[in-house]
């Protein structure tokens, strides 16, 4: 079973972050990358990465067959993607387990989603 | 010696690599090395047969060649750890034997390894596929493959486990786990239906595959042919089981003459013969059940009442929320669909089975069954949007898109 912990930068974890000594910041990133190994060693690890601000992304659309690449809209929504790891794990349980290991966990909260796949029961 | 077509190969390879390997341990004791050893006298066979031919024994090379390549990587480690015991003195490894590879697969289905473990383990050490292969076959990323066999390996060698027969005492719950991953392979490709997963159903091959070599190690056991005729006769409706476009065909629309005869008159064949023979158990059970669907060559000649039967006896002797899900069904086709929603209600009260999408899967159908099509249609909405499975949420929508087109003149 596949699942995705989204961890979301929101007005609580920036005035968490902003609080916090450099030493805490450090902390915080050494803690992923030591999530990031434990969870490579255990066998469920996909794919994890942090994403970089939302003031450099582009918004991109197709319209008859022209692509259209632009900064914006760019509005100060409350809330973005900050990072996410995707494992493949036994289920629910171990996922929840391993999202209470994500450091933001800790200070927010993070997101667990199960991912779609292509198995089906006989009907 | 002889030339040898490429699937040739693979075949003869994936057919000598556990008897290998159980050569190679039960000489020398430690499986993770000798696993490593087999492993890379496989690949030097992959490269060299075809070049060189096949040896006239091919089994004895690679038992030949892993013992030598066990010796480099001892050396190797050896050197790393810089510790001097002499590994190179011992005599060759014994020839293989009938058991090695009952004892090498419950070796990789022990019970100190976690199911995906389990898996990885049992599909490289047994069935000779490589790690990347696995890792296509599981959708995993092939470092998370080879980290989950590594992983496997130490918890074999820390748990003190040996490459020996279980006592008897513990051999038919250490069997059952062999058997439980079996099915779980097969389950892994089975249920993996749409065309752009086509590499997973060789999953399925495998697990028929590694069940056949198991059943000619144990030919009396129940258990084992009756998991077996379950993968063959669930196996056999395959071709009918998904449209083109990879969607699902429920069983009672499936164009039945698309099913796989052969692999059906094999799996009736052994399902019955076991039922008269062994002690019964859950896996011949779904076996014989599998079979009555099997033996309707139209849905509405489907022995409902015998499956239910089945069902009821699979309940008292494994229960379990999904067979119970199941026999509910069955009792609708035999008492009505007014029965089988007040059991369903009851049922919804197992905490394994509350707010679970196929209790709202069944309940739509249900409810589409007895005429009530608003309601069938929100259930099928609402267990479209709670399962995790594309193909079944493509089928329940389209199930209620369906009522939703159909005037209330034609509801049943």
């Amino acid at each position: 079973m596949k699942y995705l912990i989204l961890i979301q930068s929101n007005a609580r974890s920036l005035a968490a972050w902003e609080k916090m000594t450099d030493e805490q910041r450090m902390d915080l990133g050494r803690g992923h990358m030591k999530l990031n190994q434990e969870m490579a060693e255990a066998g469920v690890h996909v794919a994890s990465e942090g994403l970089a601000d939302p003031s450099l992304a582009t918004w991109v659309s197709v319209r008859d067959g022209k692509t259209i690449a632009s900064d914006g809209p760019y509005a100060e929504v409350k809330e973005h993607l900050a990072g996410f790891y995707l494992i493949d794990c036994e289920g629910i349980d171990e996922a929840i387990a391993w999202a209470a290991k994500v450091p933001d966990a800790a200070i927010t909260e993070v997101e667990v989603r199960p991912i779609l796949d292509m198995s089906g029961w006989d009907l | 010696m002889g030339p040898l077509s490429k699937p040739g190969l693979e075949d003869l390879l994936r057919e000598c690599a556990p008897q290998a390997l159980g050569a190679v341990i039960r000489r020398y004791g430690d499986f993770d090395t000798c696993e490593d050893a087999v492993q890379e006298a496989l690949l030097a066979a992959a490269q060299q047969w075809p070049v060189d031919g096949v040896p006239d024994n091919p089994k004895n090379w690679l038992i030949t060649v892993a013992a030598r390549r066990r010796i480099e990587l001892l050396r190797n480690e050896t050197a790393r750890r810089r510790r001097e015991e002499a590994v190179c003195q011992l005599p060759g490894p014994a020839p293989a034997r009938g058991d090695d590879e009952l004892a090498l697969l419950l070796l990789c289905c022990h019970p100190a390894l976690t199911p995906v473990s389990q898996v990885a383990l049992t599909l490289r050490a047994v069935g000779g596929l490589t790690t990347a292969e696995i890792s296509r076959a599981l959708l995993v990323p092939e470092a998370t493959v080879g980290q989950r066999i590594t992983r496997a390996k130490q918890r074999i060698r820390d748990s003190g486990a040996h490459f020996t027969m279980p006592p008897p005492a513990e051999r038919a719950a250490r069997l059952n786990a062999v058997l439980h991953v079996l099915y779980l392979i097969f389950n892994e490709g089975h249920t993996a239906s749409s065309g752009s997963q086509l590499n997973r159903v060789e999953l399925t091959t495998e697990a028929i595959r590694l069940a056949r070599q198991l059943r000619q190690q144990l030919p009396e056991d129940g258990e084992v042919a009756g998991l077996l005729a379950l993968m063959l006769l669930t196996d056999a409706r395959r071709p009918a089981r998904t449209r083109p476009d990879g969607g699902l065909v429920p069983l009672a629309e499936q164009d039945r003459s698309k099913w796989d005869r052969r692999a059906i008159a094999e799996g009736i064949a052994l399902i019955t013969a076991t039922l008269q023979s062994a002690p019964i158990g859950p896996f011949q059970l779904q076996a014989a059940i599998a079979a009555v669907h099997d033996e309707a060559t139209r849905p509405e000649l489907t022995d409902w009442p015998q499956i239910l039967q089945l069902y009821g006896l699979l309940q008292r002797l494994a229960p379990g929320p999904m067979v119970e899900l199941n026999r509910i069904v069955a009792v609708a086709m035999v008492h009505g669909c007014s029965q089988a929603l007040a059991e369903l209600d009851a049922a919804e009260r197992d905490p394994a089975l509350a707010g679970h999408y196929r209790v709202t899967a069944v309940r739509a159908h249900l409810l589409e069954m007895a005429g009530d099509i608003a309601a069938a249609r929100e259930q099928y909405r609402l267990a479209a949007r709670r399962t995790l499975s594309i193909p079944e949420q493509r089928y329940l929508d389209s199930r209620a898109a369906r009522l939703a087109e159909a005037p209330p003149a034609s509801a049943r």
